[in-house]
Order: C-alpha cells, then sequence, then structure tokens
C-alpha cells in the first residue's frame, strides 16, 4: 500500500484570533502552528493502515518553508516521506491549491508510481474551503467521499475501502474501490505523539521539495474582519460551594430542574 | 437572474439549512429555483413552494439512486448546463459543501463555502472561517457562482410561491455510483450532545477520565449530557463525540455550564450558540468566565458535587 495524507500548516490562536493590520493574516507572530486537528488524524490513519497493511506513508504540504516544522513532526509519528510544495506568499485560493496539489501529485506518481489511497482533512482549519480533496481527486480521476469517521481497506492493494460516515440519526456506509480518495473527521482516531526514537529520526529525515506551477484563482479574499462580538456583563454568582444556591435558583429559573 | 438552490435531503426529508438557504436565495435579486435530485426527490421536491421556489427541477435518470457525492455532483453539473444559472446556492452542511466542491470541480468554477452575508448577484460576499471566529470578505468573479450559506446564518421563514414540478431527464455515467451510499446503520441514541438542553463540559482541570464522574452525576440529575475540551479528548479521557467545538460537535442547550475550561476560540465557536453560559473557573481572567452570562470563580471538584447536593435537596 502506497498512502498519501494532505496537511496544511495553520496558527494556533488561543482566546482570540487577531488580525494583521493590512487585514490579510491572521497575526501568527506570537502564535505556534499546528496542522488542522482533521489532518493530524488524516495522517494518523495513512500510518496506522499501513502498520496493518505494510506499505508507506507520505505526508505533503503546500505551504511557506516553515511548513517544514509541520512535515517533521509527522516524520516523527510514523511517517515515511515528507513533501513540501513551496509557495511564495502569493494568495492560493481553493482552486489553485487544488490544481497545485494535484500537478505535485501527478509528478510524485510519475516517478514512484500510484497511490493507493489519498486522505485528506474534511476542512482545513483557518480558510476551510470544503473543497481541495474533492477537486484533487477529481483531478485525478478518482472516487472521493468526505467527513469519513471509520476508514478500513478490504482485500489491499486492488481492493476497496470501507468507508463510514456519521450523520444525526446513524451511520452512512460507502465501498469506494482502490486507489481512492478520502476526508476524514477528527474522532476517526486518536493521533499517537512522537516517541523519542522517532523524534530523532525525524531530524535525519529528507525534506523532498517539488515545484508546481498554478495560475492565480478568481476568489479574491479582500480583507479578514472579527465578526460583531457580542458582549457580555458577566454575573458572578460566587467563589466557593456557597455558590450552588445562586445556581440551582439560575437552573430553575431556566426551567432544566 | 436566475438562482438555483440544490437542494440537500435524505431520502426526501430536506435538512433543515436548506430551508435557510431558499430563505438567503431570496433575498439576491432574481427567480429562485430549486433542484432536486435522487431518491426521494419527488417527496422533497413537494416542501420548496413554501419557502420561495417558482419552479423545482426534479432531476431524473436511471442512473440516480441514494446519495452519491460523484453521481448526485454530475447531476447537478447537467441540470446547470441546461438551465443556464448565474447563482448556484445550497446549505453549508457536510454533504452541501461536498456537492457543491464536485459541482466546481466538474465544471472548473470557484466555490465560496459557508457564506454568511451576499450582495445581490452574489460577487461580493462574507464567508465563515475558523469554524465562525473569523469573517472573510471576499469577491467572486466567475460565470456561474457556486455558493453555500452557513447554518444558522439567518431564520429560516416562508414565502409562498408556485413551487411547479418539472420533470428534466439527464444522463449521466453508471461508473459514477463507485460512491453511493452501500448501507446505513441506524442508531436512536435518544438525546444527543447537539439536542441536550443541558451540557456539563468539563475541561484540562478535570485532570484524569475518573474524574468526570461528577459531572456525569450532575448531568444524570439534570437529564442532560456530559461534553469536554479538546484537551480532555487529546488525553484519551472522553471519547471524541463529546468533543464541543470547531471540530467537534457544535451545542445549542437552554445552559452550558463549562467547568476548567479556558474558552479558546475553537471551543467558544462550539458553544456560542447555547442560550445561557455558567462557566466555573479558578481564573476570573479565563476567555470563558468573560464571555459567560454567569460565572462562579472556584474549584470544579468542590464546585460540581455542591451543585449536585443542592439539586437533590430542592427535588427532595
Ligand atoms: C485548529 C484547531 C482546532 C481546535 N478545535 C477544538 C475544538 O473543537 N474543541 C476544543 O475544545 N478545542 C479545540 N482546539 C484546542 C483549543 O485551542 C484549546 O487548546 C483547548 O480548547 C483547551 O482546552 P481546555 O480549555 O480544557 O484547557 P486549558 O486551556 O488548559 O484550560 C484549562 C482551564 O481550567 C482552569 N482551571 C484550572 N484548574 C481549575 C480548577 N481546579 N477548577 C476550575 N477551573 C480550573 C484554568 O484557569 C483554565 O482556564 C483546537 C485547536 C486548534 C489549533
Ligand atoms: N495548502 C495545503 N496543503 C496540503 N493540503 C491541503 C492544503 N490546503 C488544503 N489541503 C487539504 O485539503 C483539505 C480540505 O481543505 P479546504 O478545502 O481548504 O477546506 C484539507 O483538510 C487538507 O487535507
Amino acid at each position: 500500500m502506497r498512502i498519501l495524507a494532505l496537511v496544511k500548516r495553520v496558527p494556533a490562536p488561543g482566546a482570540r484570533i487577531n488580525i494583521t493590520a493590512d487585514e490579510q493574516h491572521v497575526d501568527d507572530k506570537h502564535l505556534g502552528h499546528a496542522v488542522s486537528p482533521h489532518e493530524e488524524c488524516a495522517t494518523e490513519a495513512a500510518v496506522q493502515l499501513v502498520e496493518k497493511h505494510g506499505g508507506d506513508v507520505t505526508v505533503l504540504t503546500l505551504g511557506p518553508p516553515e511548513a517544514e516544522e509541520q512535515l517533521r513532526y509527522a516524520a516523527s509519528t510514523g511517517v515515511n516521506k515528507i513533501v513540501l510544495v513551496p509557495t511564495d506568499g502569493t494568495p492560493y485560493d481553493p482552486q489553485r491549491t487544488a490544481a497545485a496539489l494535484a500537478d505535485a501529485i501527478g509528478q510524485m506518481e510519475a516517478a514512484d508510481g500510484e497511490f493507493d489511497l489519498i486522505i485528506f482533512g474534511n476542512e482545513s482549519a483557518d480558510s476551510g474551503g470544503f473543497q481541495v480533496g474533492v477537486r484533487v481527486a477529481y483531478a485525478l480521476g478518482r472516487p472521493m467521499v468526505n467527513a469519513i469517521k471509520g476508514l478500513e481497506i478490504e482485500g489491499a492493494p486492488e481492493g476497496h475501502i470501507i468507508a463510514r460516515r456519521e450523520i444525526d440519526a446513524g451511520v452512512e456506509v460507502y465501498e469506494l474501490p482502490l486507489p481512492a480518495c478520502v476526508g476524514v473527521k477528527e474522532g476517526i482516531n486518536l493521533p499517537r505523539y512522537p516517541t523519542m526514537k522517532g523524534r530523532l529520526a525525524s531530524k535525519k529525515a529528507e525534506l523532498n521539495s517539488i515545484e508546481t506551477d498554478s495560475d492565480a484563482g478568481s476568489q479574491k479574499m479582500v480583507r479578514l474582519v472579527s465578526p460583531p462580538e457580542t458582549v457580555n456583563e458577566t454575573v458572578i454568582l460566587g467563589t466557593g460551594p456557597e455558590a450552588a444556591g445562586a445556581v440551582v435558583d439560575l437552573l430553575e429559573e431556566l426551567g432544566v430542574m | 437572474m436566475s438562482i438555483l438552490v440544490i437542494i440537500e435531503h435524505d431520502r426526501g426529508d430536506v435538512a433543515p439549512a436548506m430551508f435557510e438557504a431558499l430563505t438567503v436565495a431570496r433575498e439576491l435579486e432574481g427567480d429562485v429555483e430549486a433542484v432536486v435530485i435522487g431518491e426521494g426527490a419527488e417527496t422533497a421536491a413537494t416542501q420548496l413552494g413554501a419557502y420561495g421556489a417558482e419552479t423545482v427541477h426534479h432531476v431524473t435518470s436511471d442512473e440516480l439512486g441514494d446519495y452519491s457525492p460523484e453521481a448526485w455532483g454530475q447531476a447537478a453539473v447537467e441540470a446547470i448546463k441546461e438551465l443556464d444559472p448565474e447563482v448556484v446556492m445550497t446549505a453549508g452542511t457536510d454533504r452541501g459543501n461536498e456537492l457543491m466542491a464536485q459541482i466546481g470541480a466538474r465544471m472548473d468554477l470557484p466555490f465560496v463555502a459557508n457564506c454568511v452575508e451576499l450582495n445581490d448577484d452574489a460577487s461580493e460576499m462574507i464567508r465563515s472561517q475558523w469554524g465562525g471566529a473569523l469573517h472573510e470578505e471576499t469577491t467572486l468573479d466567475a460565470e456561474i457562482k457556486l455558493v453555500s450559506v452557513a447554518p444558522h446564518a439567518v431564520e429560516a421563514t416562508t414565502e409562498e410561491a408556485a413551487g411547479d414540478i418539472e420533470e428534466l431527464e439527464v444522463e449521466i455515467d453508471a461508473g459514477l455510483n463507485r460512491t453511493v451510499i452501500k448501507d446505513r446503520v441506524v442508531m436512536n441514541e435518544g438525546i444527543t450532545l447537539s439536542t441536550a438542553p443541558v451540557v456539563i463540559s468539563g475541561g484540562r482541570a478535570v485532570g484524569s477520565a475518573e474524574g468526570f464522574a461528577p459531572l456525569e452525576e450532575l448531568a444524570g440529575e439534570l437529564g442532560g449530557k456530559v461534553g469536554c475540551s479538546r484537551a480532555v479528548t487529546n488525553n484519551g479521557w472522553r471519547p471524541h463525540s463529546d468533543q464541543v467545538g470547531q471540530t467537534g460537535t457544535r451545542i445549542a442547550p437552554t445552559i452550558y455550564i463549562a467547568s476548567g475550561i479556558s474558552g479558546a476560540t475553537q471551543h467558544w465557536v462550539g458553544a456560542m450558540g447555547s442560550k445561557n453560559i455558567l462557566a466555573i473557573n479558578t481564573d476570573p481572567e479565563a476567555n470563558m468566565v468573560t464571555k459567560a452570562g454567569w460565572a462562579v470563580i472556584a474549584d470544579l471538584h468542590v464546585m460540581i458535587p455542591a451543585i449536585t447536593e443542592e439539586v437533590r435537596k430542592r427535588k427532595a
């Protein structure tokens, strides 16, 4: 099995998301960075499937040179190969991102053979376009289902995947022939933490870089704004167990007792 | 101008967010028409006139059955080619966004997901990022504009229109049903995190899986559900299905009791739909406290059992 997971570097804001003065970016000067939680699970799913069925895992990201940090982290959790598609700071809308990723995957497959399974996140945590995976899968001619919370392979490598999607009333089951693509959601697994050995190996992992050509897309961001905040006068009901009475008064008032 | 609304439905059950999308569509400058696809489409079609659809195009093909993102996506593309709309809209749900991404990919058109506000011809919009914690103003330059409407962006209202149903037969490749739903597992677990009237959450400060027992007890007394933050699921103390937030569940209870949770933006966007919020935290400056309507500045390990005891006392 050859499995590819696609991840995106995003800032990890805390209590507030601050915007830069030019209103074009999240101000990440004082923030750490992470990959979207759904995509951490994409990487974990890839590693688990290869542990079970054999093969290797590649993790690919399109982003600034600093995204090396997220790729090395992936390498410390059991990923075999890491690949960066470098960007130059110009805007990438979802269409352009997908075109560049499809191009890069095409180059990788021409060199090393087809991926049996490509795993995306359901949506990126920052821009949340809900589409890059679907577009890449279409460009590659492969079946794709998003919002997956359960994933198994039957009859690898020529077989199919069983993919489960949660809806309000239960679970939908899909069966896609390989090679296939899926977008996964957090909760499909619990991503592992790096081991000491993994951390050492990740420092030595070779970082591959792939250049792509892609045209600017036609969705243009004008600016980022903070949504109107509801300002609240917080009523402090107390500072210890004696506040329990006031809390239960509130519960009674709201009719939830 | 014509606005085509692609209807998300499950074997005839129209997704509630669809009625919000139809409400938004009516505010644009143009005629609102709807498209229904697949198994149960006839049933879905009859509900749309009430929300302002003049015409409902019932797309038929021998190859269309239960939901398949690829087959339904291609069917929508065929309908768009036939009907030639300027704007195509749907609801920003899992299926809605997936279907619109399929249309965008197949027609090589941009798609703007989760809009909260649109101008008259959908060439300018505000969309949600970070699960709603941030807004993005965007311009869209395309011959056919594909957009989805963020759930809860507006309240659905009715406006009676003809709702004439017209059949539209299309041809699609049978191979696209490789992504059709093969099977369903029905679960009926009663109240869920997203429907519970009371949600009692614990964060990192709970400290362990066992530490949730007092929260379970209080939830039991109030007929509520226990939730948690991502710090908790990451530690394996609770299953992910309990997580409230951007990558967890969005809740809307009568009261949300958030204990030992700092209120990071990604947690807050899942909690902000609650009608009342009570924060229990040792830090009076915690975001959860300053954003909540009510707060107790105390140790949750003392406070939760004290509340449970008081509830029991009053019930007795
Ligand atoms: C892309 C992305 C997506 C994310 N999605 C989600 C999501 O869906 N849901 C989510 O929850 N998080 C999410 N997160 C994580 C989020 O940013 C926070 O890290 C997380 O919510 C913190 O959890 P916490 O509040 O339990 O822990 P902390 O931030 O550590 O807060 C603990 C709180 O407990 C208080 N406390 C300490 N001791 C006590 C005591 N004895 N009694 C009472 N209070 C006490 C402290 O004052 C503090 O406020 C996401 C992060 C990223 C980057
Ligand atoms: N810059 C990127 N690099 C790698 N993968 C990406 C990138 N942007 C999006 N993706 C993948 O596509 C999924 C959907 O992204 P989006 O359409 O932005 O919500 C993400 O969860 C990732 O798996």
